[in-house]
């Protein structure tokens, strides 16, 4: 399974950009699909309040084409469109996607056109088959460069997003001429997955990598001290 | 040459530092605004290589390092930047209508024709169906539809008293978008599903018309369905083709990979289902408005179907001029763009 796609560039330096997997898709469409669900639902309760119909059952009495022009139409919509229209306007990207720290690009690294966008998001039901994106998560698991039916289909990859200039204001000179910049990484490694990792591991990987580094551990007792000496390593 | 040691490295970041932010601080700018002065645009430009190069300095002092990473994303913002291809939406909508659908229509001619067929067998086959086995009719209308078909009436006929016309219209163009766009994305069951989406429409539509015929009510069928019924159908069959396209281009991709193949077909689909997509939703107005109002006339009905329908194949054989048309040219127009 392919990790990045390499897009050749004029200055012999490639173009690397590392492939969201399975995890980070699924992490992303959770969250649009909460969004868009509560958005659609949100629409659609105050539009039942506004008309008067939010009494003890939801029935409704006569179908006026205002309340279903007003109401449930833009409910659907918002629900059916939020993912292509969004896509289409965010260059890529959807709230969900943005959260994830991800983004759909083409196969040459570009931002996809409407077109490829709307191809996608055509076979999104073949991916939804037979339910809960069954078919679409399978195929992320099976295919190199971890893609669905629809990515398929439009030529689309989703790639980690990393901001511009993302990381450059947490290397300080004096740190790096402490511990150089291969040990800058795997402290800021270390420190930022701190909270992730079970207690036993972390003071493990700290201890080690402290006494490598020619700082004195004895007298640390406590995570919070361990943590601290890191820290200070990247002071 | 040796690997520079951490005082080189430290005194060499802290020295591009201030690029890399600068770079990152003008990337934002062009990402949010496309009207930036042209002297950030080539400051940008000449900052390309510069990045580069310290991204091939970086992999050598720490290969896989979050410097690396962040370089590179930087790297890849500016190359983005650099060679997005041009959009103009006008500019694809014109090579749409004019050169893309006359194309892809002329390619998939014959499958076209082959939909065609089993659309209409089906329909043939549904309408002998209910003829020669009555009962069968069950199997394609709800118990109120024959009742209602028995007494003389249709199920059309009241609609208007119950819902109004934009409701039935709204109802009806999301329906039959998502009918069409199913047949489309179904047919990556190798065309199957495609099959057998259209059978079944096919022969529902043979059966309706079989029990109507039975009580002598397919005349008024035909007068509500005709008005919007030609283009109805007529997207449907072509989304059809679409889906069976797109389902033969896994079973056989022919010269190209069956990723490319199927990449293309998809492409080609989603031409077809915009455009079908478009027509449908004038095709539900027109149903929640004309068909089901009895102050229209068969005729005008009539007119508008045709009319309706001719005009989705003028889209679709690239909007000729009524010059090309009466000249001829615009069928050799029509090979011409598929050749090209």
């Amino acid at each position: 399974m392919s990790e990045s796609i390499n897009i050749a560039s004029v200055t012999g330096i490639d173009v690397r950009m590392r492939i969201a997997g399975p995890g980070a898709r699924s992490y992303a469409f959770i969250i649009d699909w909460h969004i868009r669900l509560l958005i659609a639902l949100a629409w659609f309760l105050l539009g039942i309040i506004l008309y008067g119909m939010g009494s003890a059952s939801f029935e409704i009495q006569g179908l006026h084409s205002s309340w279903f022009f007003m109401v449930l139409l833009p409910a659907l919509a918002i629900y059916t469109f939020y993912h292509p229209v969004l896509e289409i306007l965010m260059a890529g990207r959807t709230p969900g996607k943005r959260m994830a720290g991800v983004r759909i690009v083409t196969l040459e690294g570009h931002v996809p056109g409407i077109g490829a966008l709307i191809v996608r998001n055509l076979l999104r039901f073949v991916d939804s088959l037979p339910m809960f994106y069954a078919l679409g998560l399978l195929c992320t698991m099976v295919t190199s460069q971890s893609v669905r039916v629809g990515d398929l289909a439009a030529g689309t990859v989703l790639i980690y997003d990393r901001p511009a200039g993302d990381t450059v204001k947490n290397l300080t000179e004096a740190s790096l001429n402490r511990i150089g910049l291969q040990q800058n990484d795997l402290v800021r490694d270390l420190v930022s997955r701190w909270d992730e990792l079970r207690p036993e591991v972390r003071r493990d990987l700290g201890e080690k990598l402290l006494m490598q580094l020619g700082v004195d551990i004895r007298g640390v007792k406590s995570d919070e001290v361990l943590f601290a000496r890191l820290n200070l390593l990247l002071k | 040459m040796s690997a520079p040691d951490s005082a080189q490295t430290s005194r060499w970041i802290e020295t591009r530092m201030p690029v890399w932010q600068q770079l990152a601080s003008r990337i934002k700018t062009l990402e949010s605004d496309r009207t930036t002065d042209p002297e950030v645009i080539r400051e940008t430009l000449r900052l390309y290589p510069e990045l580069a190069r310290d991204i091939a300095i970086a992999r050598r002092v720490a290969p896989e390092g979050q410097l690396v990473r962040m370089l590179e994303g930087t790297y890849a913002c500016v190359h983005q930047l650099v060679y997005q291809p041009p959009r103009n939406l006008t500019e694809s909508l014109r090579r749409l209508v004019h050169h893309d659908l006359p194309v892809i229509l002329y390619a998939m001619r014959w499958r076209l024709l082959s939909v065609t067929l089993l659309f209409v067998l089906s329909t043939l086959a549904g309408w002998m169906l209910v003829m020669a086995w009555p009962q069968t009719a069950g199997l394609f209308a709800s118990p109120e539809m024959m009742d209602g078909v028995e007494a003389g009436e249709l199920w059309t006929d009241h609609i208007l008293h119950s819902t109004p016309s934009s409701v039935i219209s709204a109802g009806i163009f999301t329906n039959n978008v998502s009918v069409a766009f199913l047949s489309i994305g179904i047919g990556v069951l190798f065309g199957l599903g495609t099959i057998y989406i259209i059978g079944l429409n096919g022969v529902m539509l043979g059966a309706v018309f079989a029990l109507t015929a039975q009580h002598d009510l397919a005349g008024r069928l035909f007068n509500f369905v005709i008005a919007h019924g030609v283009v109805e159908l007529s997207a449907i069959v072509l989304c059809g083709t679409s889906g069976l396209v797109l389902g033969e281009s896994l079973a056989r991709p022919g010269m190209k990979t069956r990723r490319q193949a199927f990449r293309d077909a998809a492409g080609d689909a989603a031409r077809i289902g915009l455009v079908c997509g478009v027509f449908l939703i004038g095709a539900g107005i027109i149903e929640g408005y004309i068909s089901p109002n009895p102050a229209f006339p068969l005729a005008l009905r009539t007119l508008v179907g045709i009319g309706y329908g001719l005009l989705l194949f003028w889209v679709l054989a690239g909007t000729p001029s009524r010059q090309e048309i009466r000249e001829g040219r615009w069928f050799s127009r029509f090979c011409q763009s598929a050749a090209d």
